[in-house]
């Protein structure tokens, strides 16, 4: 934290980013000063690519599964920010609460064959949610423990965090392999989720709204959390200025567990969703999807949870766009889209003034 | 003489100048020592992780920025001399233009990424390599004409360098003076100058100034030096070295693919290295690698043995399995940087002085 001289007064409001402290206008609702620009991103790529893929249908299923992929990204990547955001922490080993959940919901699916048989998808629901919620119960356990041993003895050296991150993500993959094995488990759709619904022309998996339909669900509830309960206000609070809200007389550390908790439960919620994308899980996919967050938190601006929102639907549009314009330049065009908005804004979208 | 090739930074301990001198010694003359394939197969792979890790410590140790694309700039290295010598066809010039195309590349890349992140800050740069490394392994094995893919590409190298190759006919010391020990050699020499030429550049003002905003960026700043150029210099010179690294590990091998040089297990074995052999002191580079490439094979026979020893327990036995000797490293790792951040080279250094 360098920010201890901007003082309290200024909210450490940097004084060149003409963007700065944004983050909690554009959580608390529409003022006079809201930064639309970068909401503006998401349509502006979706119509650009129209014109080059040509068949309408086909842009409907694309753009469907890129909001798809780009929600569950969201879901996964939220935790992330709000945790870098409260305690300058940045997460190195956020990828094994994903590999983590996904792997979960692979023993609770497995075990509930009755269920993920049947063609109803309401009985598929009762099979899904219970493994949605133990995958997110023993990931935030993980995450508690995470949190305890790993990452509170280097609060505030950024250097030793990345490290010691790292190094807890290696052995979580590790002991990943120890219980589940070290091969790639397959993670099949319930039967009811299967198959596609036909929107006029264009084809959409049935999957695909569903994981928008659950990221919306999370969206909506992190924002009511985030703007209509104390803890949100607090942790909005702590995003723009700790030591005031320490000072205040708030117990800054165990809110910050609280977060660190939830970021971990929802990265196995969001592995869960990753896995049952994919169809399959492997130990390493905490570090593949690693990649992609990171891509996401650049664009977003860190800390930011709206600007994780826009990074997370741009790179899953884009993801899939190219996947299906230009097949080999799928993760490049990530990282040109990142270089790009980089070039706009160099701290992200939504920067925070840190 | 002594104090201008070391730059003046002597080991500082006698412990570590012993178990150094040793290491010179036993690489020297590793190939009269132990004359097996295997034995030299060995110590290149060492000499390679020597100069690689000694690059990253250049980043990680002396200016404190970690970067995840280390790996990219080892395997632009290998692929420069891959892709040229499959092309051209064997010879020097193959070597010579793959070498220079490929630091031209490394170079470009390296100023590229630095601009971009490390403007920001440097947290960014950790996050940006990361996606651009992984970016750069998935073009890797997609452009198969030119890189052949996941199966990667088998060349041979120049005449005097090639196995086939016998300087005379008569053993010198029992050894057949033959291509691979002419090759060996050449490994060695140019290893020993790089890593002098690295302690050069640590010890030098600039190295000072890196290791000035390695403790604090914001007084560096103050006392007027440009902060965001000597961390771009740094991280370029560092993908340099980790280039020819590369070229190195492409000469020795005769053969390049995506998971030989740029594979991310490579990226955390040399962060691994780094950490426990000592952040900030070159030659903990030199002791971690030897170290470490030696333990590669000796901890999984180890393991492997209390594996064998724990079967009555299955879930022992599990943790103990030889393919899970990256969970132990891993614990070790996370350990050192708790409790000795400083590395063996650092924690011998502060027993001489305590004493």
């Amino acid at each position: 934290m360098k920010t201890t001289d901007a003082g309290p007064l200024q909210g450490g409001r940097a004084p060149s980013g003409g963007s700065a402290g944004h983050e909690v206008t554009s959580v608390g609702g529409f003022m006079k000063d809201f930064d639309w620009k970068p909401m503006a991103l998401v349509p502006a790529l979706a119509l650009l690519v129209l014109p080059f893929i040509g068949s309408g249908s086909t842009w409907v299923t694309l753009t469907v599964a890129g909001l798809a992929m780009g929600m569950i990204i969201f879901v996964i990547a939220s935790g992330l920010t709000l945790v870098f955001g409260l305690m300058d922490v940045l997460n190195f080993g956020h990828g094994v609460f994903i590999a983590l959940g996904a792997f979960v919901a692979t023993t609770v699916l497995g075990s509930m064959g009755d269920y993920t048989s049947s063609e109803s998808l309401w009985r598929n629901m009762m099979a899904v949610l219970p493994a949605m919620i133990v995958a997110m119960l023993v990931a935030g356990a993980v995450g508690l423990a995470f949190e305890r041993f790993i990452v509170r003895p280097v609060y505030g050296n950024h250097l030793k965090q990345i490290l010691i991150t790292m190094g807890g993500m290696i052995i979580g993959e590790e002991l990943i392999k120890v219980i589940w094995g070290p091969l790639q488990i397959p993670l099949p759709l319930p039967q009811g989720m299967r198959g596609t619904i036909l929107l006029g022309d264009a084809a959409v998996e049935k999957y695909r709204v569903i994981a928008v339909v659950v990221g919306l669900v999370v969206f909506g509830v992190l924002l009511w959390v985030l703007t209509h309960t104390k803890i949100g206000l607090l942790i909005r609070a702590g995003v723009q200025d700790r030591e005031m809200v320490e000072s205040l007389g708030y117990r800054i550390k165990v809110l910050f567990i609280g977060v660190f908790v939830v970021g971990s439960a929802l990265a196995g919620l969001g592995g869960v969703m990753w896995g049952l994308y994919q169809q399959n899980v492997i130990p390493q996919m905490g570090a593949q999807v690693n990649v992609l967050i990171f891509i996401v938190l650049i664009i977003g601006g860190l800390g930011s949870t709206t600007g994780a929102l826009i990074g997370a639907l741009l790179v899953g549009l884009m993801a899939n766009y190219t996947g299906f314009l230009v097949p080999k330049a799928a993760l490049f065009s990530n990282i040109a889209l990142m270089m790009a908005i980089l070039l706009w804004r160099p701290q992200g979208v939504y920067a925070l003034s840190k | 003489m002594l104090t201008r090739l070391l730059s003046n930074d002597f080991p500082r301990n006698r412990i570590l100048a012993v178990v150094l001198v040793g290491l010179l010694l036993a690489l020297a003359f590793m190939p009269f020592i132990f004359p097996g394939v295997k034995a030299l197969n060995v110590a290149a792979k060492i000499l390679v992780f020597v100069v690689l890790v000694a690059s990253f410590d250049l980043l990680l140790g002396y200016t404190g920025i970690v970067s995840f694309a280390h790996t990219m700039f080892f395997g632009i290295g290998a692929y420069g001399i891959a892709i040229a010598s499959t092309r051209m066809g064997p010879g020097w010039p193959a070597i010579a233009t793959g070498l220079a195309a490929a630091l031209a590349l490394s170079f470009v890349l390296a100023l590229l990424v630095g601009l971009f992140s490390l403007r920001v800050r440097a947290i960014f740069f950790s996050m940006i390599t990361l996606a651009v490394a992984a970016a750069f392994q998935t073009l890797a094995s997609q452009l198969s004409e030119v890189t052949g893919g996941e199966d990667g590409l088998t060349f041979k190298m120049p005449e005097v360098l090639s196995p086939g190759y016998q300087m005379s006919e008569t053993p010198f010391l029992g050894v057949m003076l033959d291509g691979r020990l002419i090759c060996y050699y050449l490994l060695f020499f140019t290893a020993l100058a790089l890593l002098l030429a690295m302690l050069r550049i640590v010890n030098s003002p600039f190295g000072r100034v890196l290791q000035a905003i390695r403790e604090n960026e914001f007084r560096a700043e103050a006392i007027g030096y440009r902060v965001v150029v000597y961390r771009t210099t740094s991280s370029i010179l560092s993908a340099l070295f980790a280039t020819v690294a590369g070229a190195m590990l492409a000469i020795w091998l005769r053969y390049n693919g995506p998971d030989t040089s740029l594979s991310f297990e490579i990226m955390l074995d040399v962060l691994l290295i780094v950490v426990i052999g000592g952040m900030g002191t070159i030659y903990g580079a030199a002791i971690g690698s030897g170290v470490f490439v030696i333990a590669q094979s000796y901890l999984q026979d180890l393991l492997r043995l209390g594996s064998d020893t724990a079967s009555g327990l299955p879930w022992l036995s599990a943790l103990l399995s030889p393919d899970r000797w990256l969970l132990w490293l891993g614990l070790l790792f996370v350990l050192s940087v708790y409790y000795f951040p400083t590395g063996v080279v650092g924690r011998l250094r502060a027993m001489r002085q305590r004493a």
